[in-house]
Formats: C-alpha cells, sequence, structure tokens
C-alpha cells in the first residue's frame, strides 16, 4: 500500500463516478454517480494526507468531504421530490427546461 | 504484516471499484443501492487501513444510513418494486464512457508519474483526539462555516420539497389577508 496505489484506485472510483453521473437519466442514479466521485475524493485525500502530511489538523478535510457529501444528498433528494411532484417524473431528461 | 495488509488492501480496493461499476450494471435500483453500500464499506475499511479510525468508521455508518434512506426514495418516485424491476436509463452510453477512461487516464496518470516528496512530520499518537483538538482548536473556523451550510441546506431543501408556501397562500403578492391553508385532507390546489 503505496500513496500511488491508493491514488490510482480513488481514480478508479472517481472515473467510475464520472460515468454514471454522465450517463444516467434517473436523478437518483445521478446522485449515485457523484456520491462515487466524492467517495474517490475521500480516499485520495486520506492517502494523501496519511502518506504526505500526516499533521492532526489535515483530517478536518476529510470531515468537509463528508459533510459537501451529506449536502449533496439532502438537496438532491429535494430536487428529485420537487421534479416528482411538478413533473411526475425522476428523470433528468424531462427537465431539460427551465420554465416550470 | 506489511504483507497482509497490502493484501487486505488490494482485496478492498478491487471490491470498492467493482462494486462501484456494479451500481451501472445492475439490472434493478435495490441492487445499486446495495452495490454502492458496500463500495462505501470498503472505502471506509481502506481509511481505518490508513488509521483513520474515527473518519473510516463515520464514513461508513453514515453512507449506510444514507443508501438506506436512498432505496426508501426509490421505492417511493419509481413507483414499483425496484428489486424486481430491470431497468436500463442511460443517455450518451459512449460519450460518458469515453469522458470516464479519459478521466482515470489523467487522473491515474498524475498518480503515477508525479515524483511526489517525502512524508513531513509524524502522525500524532490518538488521531481521534488530535482531529477533536484541531476542531475545537486552529480549525474551528472550519465547523464554524460547515454548521450554518448544513442549517442553510435544510432550510432549502424543505422550502424545495414543500408542496406550498407563502406565495401559495397569500397570493402572488402576499396580499391575502387570510391564508387559503392549512391543506386539509382532499384539498390538492
Amino acid at each position: 500500500m503505496t500513496l500511488d496505489t491508493v491514488l490510482v484506485v480513488a481514480a478508479g472510483l472517481f472515473s467510475v463516478g464520472v460515468y454514471g453521473a454522465l450517463s444516467q437519466q434517473v436523478v437518483v442514479m445521478v446522485m449515485m454517480g457523484l456520491e462515487l466521485m466524492l467517495n474517490g475524493v475521500i480516499l485520495a485525500a486520506a492517502g494523501l494526507w496519511w502518506f504526505l502530511a500526516p499533521a492532526p489538523d489535515g483530517q478536518v478535510l476529510l470531515l468537509v468531504v463528508i459533510a459537501a457529501m451529506t449536502v449533496e444528498m439532502a438537496m438532491g433528494f429535494a430536487v428529485a421530490t420537487l421534479l416528482n411532484r411538478s413533473r411526475q417524473s425522476d428523470m433528468t431528461d424531462m427537465a431539460t427546461d427551465l420554465s416550470g | 504484516m506489511s504483507v497482509v495488509l497490502d493484501g487486505v488492501f488490494w482485496l478492498l480496493a478491487v471490491v470498492s471499484v467493482a462494486s462501484g461499476i456494479a451500481v451501472f450494471r445492475v439490472d434493478s435500483m435495490a441492487r445499486a443501492t446495495y452495490a454502492l453500500a458496500v463500495s462505501f464499506v470498503a472505502v471506509g475499511a481502506m481509511l481505518l487501513l490508513l488509521n483513520l479510525e474515527y473518519i473510516g468508521v463515520i464514513t461508513i455508518l453514515m453512507m449506510v444510513m444514507e443508501m438506506a434512506i436512498m432505496g426508501i426514495f426509490m421505492i417511493m418516485f419509481m413507483g414499483m418494486n425496484p428489486a424486481l424491476m430491470p431497468m436500463s436509463m442511460v443517455h450518451n452510453k459512449v460519450g460518458s464512457l469515453v469522458l470516464a477512461v479519459g478521466v482515470f487516464v489523467v487522473l491515474a496518470g498524475g498518480a503515477l508519474l508525479i515524483d511526489w516528496p517525502d512524508r513531513r512530520g509524524a502522525p500524532a499518537g490518538d488521531l481521534t483526539r488530535s482531529l477533536g483538538e484541531a476542531i475545537m482548536g486552529s480549525k474551528m473556523l472550519v465547523m464554524l462555516t460547515v454548521s450554518p451550510l448544513l442549517f442553510a441546506t435544510l432550510v432549502a431543501a424543505l422550502v424545495l420539497a414543500n408542496p406550498r408556501g407563502r406565495y401559495d397562500r397569500f397570493g402572488d403578492d402576499l396580499r391575502a389577508g387570510t391564508p387559503s391553508g392549512p391543506a386539509r385532507e382532499g384539498d390538492d390546489s
């Protein structure tokens, strides 16, 4: 387990997330892609912290990424609820315009 | 010992990436949710290998709960039993795949080609304690920023998800003296 290997695994997770976020039509599945991307970011940040500069306060960055994940989930579900109510749909392709 | 650790790391790495791929390959949303939860648990376990006990455990706990909530939302929105319904709802599959592979090549290439500097400093004896002290001391501003952000998220999510707000009840210019609500049974206005 070296920094290189940890970062390559993180890059793999991030790339799979990119594919999901770009290719999926259902809002919740798009959110899953975003979550996978953040999953990779967490792993990369943890690897960089441990192998380069394991100062105590570096861990705070990971807490911030986890908080960002929480915010993404909450807002994603709110948007999915709104979309479901206004369009009776959960597909991104049904929300390509800005008019209500 | 390090050989065992390396073996465990690679096992977790394969599990995390494979279950991440499975999220978009399986034919039902329930299975996709479980696959994502497995990926998060594997990453949480990798954090434990990096001695991040606290962050690793909260990643596992939070994400398992989050996936459970996600399952509820899926059933709610899709109006069907998501474990039984095959699905393939994608657009621009080839373009997305090309972009994802490109991102991986750039990121992994950077990780392998960069001459990373030597480790500076040493980890604290008790990492969880040192994280707590950092939050309450030198990095308190970060937590002070995250707290209103989370509160704003709560408010924004409620406003977005609320079926009607003050403008629906008091008119577009808020001049209606009495609200048209509260919502009653059978009232779908």
